[in-house]
């Protein structure tokens, strides 16, 4: 593979004397010839290309701006922000539970891991321990996210690169994932599960019968997948050698989740800074070597195999018990209770009208989301409304070091590298 | 407590104030003029080795008697410790500091973020422009707290101006001079993407 470097600076420079951004001036071939003088002869012309934003490989609504010399990419612009809904800002005008249903749309292709984050960051700013069963019950909501966006980046990546057997697969084993979330939560992708204090429903008997015959079947897919992947000619090639990151770029760029992980880096929030009870689970944290688009692969395919142990271990151990604590301020009333109890309703009443009050303080919690580290940052005045709530979006801070992957390999390779990233633009634009 | 912020104070004295904790986590204010100096600090000297940037987000709070603080969460991977510095600067006055993407890659999209979302400058910033709203957005910045829920400006002259906008101008002037394409661009798009550009809308600050 021909890896051309093209040795401008092309960075726009800081601010002008006004305090604004400055941008190149208007005269637009004036500037770029200014900024690198005359082109050789032979150098031939660049192509300013555009994909997306409505564009099946871009996987949402990212728009990059493709400046191509041949087909090698000189330089990538990518655009964001398409999506922006404002949860930040949203979430600064209701209660603590009222977010946790914007929670859900963020990174809508796991949110139960998002509901199960934002809870635990409420909880710690407000003191709260959980319970034994809601513990377990939100590691099983975490690795059930985890393999169903894993088996989403599968599918639509292994398209990208023209294998389209590996999706079938993968969405019919995300089929039954959300057969079971339904089950649990009512509803497939926007689930809410988790409340301030416990879940917002306990799972059923039917529920822990599917999730074993789940458990139990679904290593064999993930063995097929590997089977056609893993030493596939095409699939090696396209993705071995591409979009390399080194461990102190990785780091430099603040990668985290399977993108850190596949540069060498061995940090895993679950392993490193646990929550729940991450720490007594037997699991492995996969560790690429070279960085590039195929380590990412193995990795979260391993990962998989890995979340499918800690369900299998989750459900050994699933404890009997309440799910939410027993405190009528943060919990609601049964609605019977509610409806014929005097004090009941009264606390019925105060949640709902007012909401939970959370102490003077800020909290910050970090889980082990599919795409990274999701972080939950809260700061509280004494209301019961946060004054800022603050997303760490994982595959917002991974697509940022696409231009450094991309930059230098050829068009086709940047539809790996892009797809490797791994990104879900309700995430990336909040 | 965190040993960093004692450590922090002997290096620096009198530019590091107070240290709190909240919830199990060292917050450490800085005073902005030796931000980058305290943060080199922090990722390069032994013992610290906070090498790998969480965060970069703001803080407005309520209170409009309280400053706007810039939150940075820093982790050192190797100790597996976390460590939050905080910066206080005066929203009424000169929302500027000097940036950490020369210490840290990552902090590029996050320092954009905190321009787009706070109106906060970042000096040295190689790049510094709007991302998650557009680039002729004149509404303000949403995440302050004077910016009410629904945006500055109405309804109506929202819809006006998503109607006027100028469907060709995809392209900043930026992204056309790279490829020199603007030259080849025919005459009425070249006038339209002109007359697109920043800065156009009334009733801006």
């Amino acid at each position: 593979m021909s890896k051309r470097t093209i040795a401008v600076e092309l960075a726009t420079p800081g601010l002008d004397p006004q305090g604004r951004p400055a941008r190149i001036p208007l005269e637009a071939g004036v500037g770029a010839r200014e900024r690198y003088g005359e082109r050789e002869p032979d150098a031939g012309e660049h192509m300013l290309i555009n994909i997306g934003p409505q564009h099946p490989a871009t996987h949402g609504v990212l728009r990059l701006v493709v400046e191509l010399d041949g087909e090698t990419v000189v330089r990538v612009i990518p655009h964001v922000g398409y999506l922006h809904s404002g949860f930040e800002k949203l979430g600064e005008y209701r209660h603590y539970n009222q977010i946790i249903p914007l929670t859900d749309r963020t990174d809508y292709l796991s949110p139960m891991a998002n509901n199960v984050g934002f809870a635990l960051a409420a909880e710690q700013l407000m003191g709260i321990a959980i319970t034994p069963r809601c513990t377990v019950l939100r590691v099983i909501a975490c690795e059930m996210s985890r393999i169903i966006s894993h088996m989403v980046w599968l599918g639509t990546t292994s398209i990208d690169l023209g294998a389209f057997t590996p999706f079938l697969w993968a969405f019919q084993e995300r089929e039954r994932i959300y057969n079971l979330q339904e089950m649990w939560t009512g509803a497939r992708l926007t689930t809410s599960v988790t409340r301030v204090g416990g879940m917002m429903a306990d799972v059923t008997d039917d529920f822990v019968a599917g999730l074993r015959q789940f458990v139990d079947t679904y290593p064999k897919t993930l063995h097929e997948i590997d089977r056609v992947l893993t030493r596939n000619a095409v699939w090696v090639g396209r993705t071995q050698g591409v979009g390399v990151m080194t461990a102190p770029e990785a780091i430099n760029y603040s990668l985290s989740g399977p993108m850190l992980r596949a540069s060498g880096v061995p940090y895993d929030v679950r392993r490193d800074k646990p929550y729940l009870d991450y720490d007594s689970y037997e699991f492995d944290v996969p560790v690429g070597e070279h960085g590039d688009v195929y380590d990412r692969y193995l990795v979260r395919l391993e990962e998989c195999h890995q979340s499918n142990r800690i369900l299998r271990q989750a459900l050994e151990r699933l404890p009997d018990g309440p799910v939410n604590i027993a405190d009528p301020r943060l919990i609601l009333p049964p609605k019977s209770r509610a409806m014929s109890d005097m004090e009941a309703m009264i606390y019925h009443f105060k949640q709902v009208m007012e909401g939970v009050k959370a102490p003077v303080g800020e909290a910050y919690v970090g889980i082990e989301n599919p795409k990274g580290e999701l972080g939950t940052y809260l700061v509280s005045d004494g209301t019961a409304k946060p004054v800022r709530w603050r997303i760490r979006p994982p595959s917002f801070i991974n697509l940022a070091a696409l231009p450094k992957m991309a930059e230098g390999h050829l068009l086709s390779d940047l539809i790996a590298i892009n797809a490797s990233v791994d990104i879900v633009m309700g995430e990336v634009d909040r | 407590m965190n040993p960093s912020a004692e450590a922090l104070r002997a290096t620096f004295g009198g530019a590091i104030g107070r240290a709190v904790e909240s919830c199990g986590d060292t917050i450490v204010y800085v005073d902005r003029a030796v931000l980058p100096d305290v943060m080199a600090w922090l990722r390069d000297t032994p013992g610290q080795q906070y090498d790998y940037l969480v965060d970069v987000t703001a803080v407005e709070y309520r209170d409009r008697e309280r400053p706007l603080e810039l939150v940075y969460n820093l982790r050192s991977l190797e100790r597996r410790t976390d460590l939050r510095v905080k910066v206080e600067l005066d929203p009424r006055g000169d929302l500027a500091i000097d940036s950490v993407v020369a210490l840290w890659r990552g902090a590029d999209w996050l320092e954009r973020e905190v321009y787009d979302m706070f109106g906060v400058t970042f000096r040295g910033h190689p790049d510094l422009r709007r991302i998650l709203m557009w680039e002729t957005y004149a509404e303000g910045y949403p995440l302050r707290k004077d910016f009410p829920l629904r945006g500055r400006f109405s309804r109506a002259e929202q819809v006006r101006q998503a109607l006027n906008a100028n469907p060709e101008a995809h392209y900043s002037m930026e992204e056309l001079s790279i490829a020199e394409a603007y030259d080849e661009l025919p005459p009425d798009m070249r006038e339209r993407l002109r007359r697109g550009e920043r800065d156009k809308i009334p009733n801006s600050e």
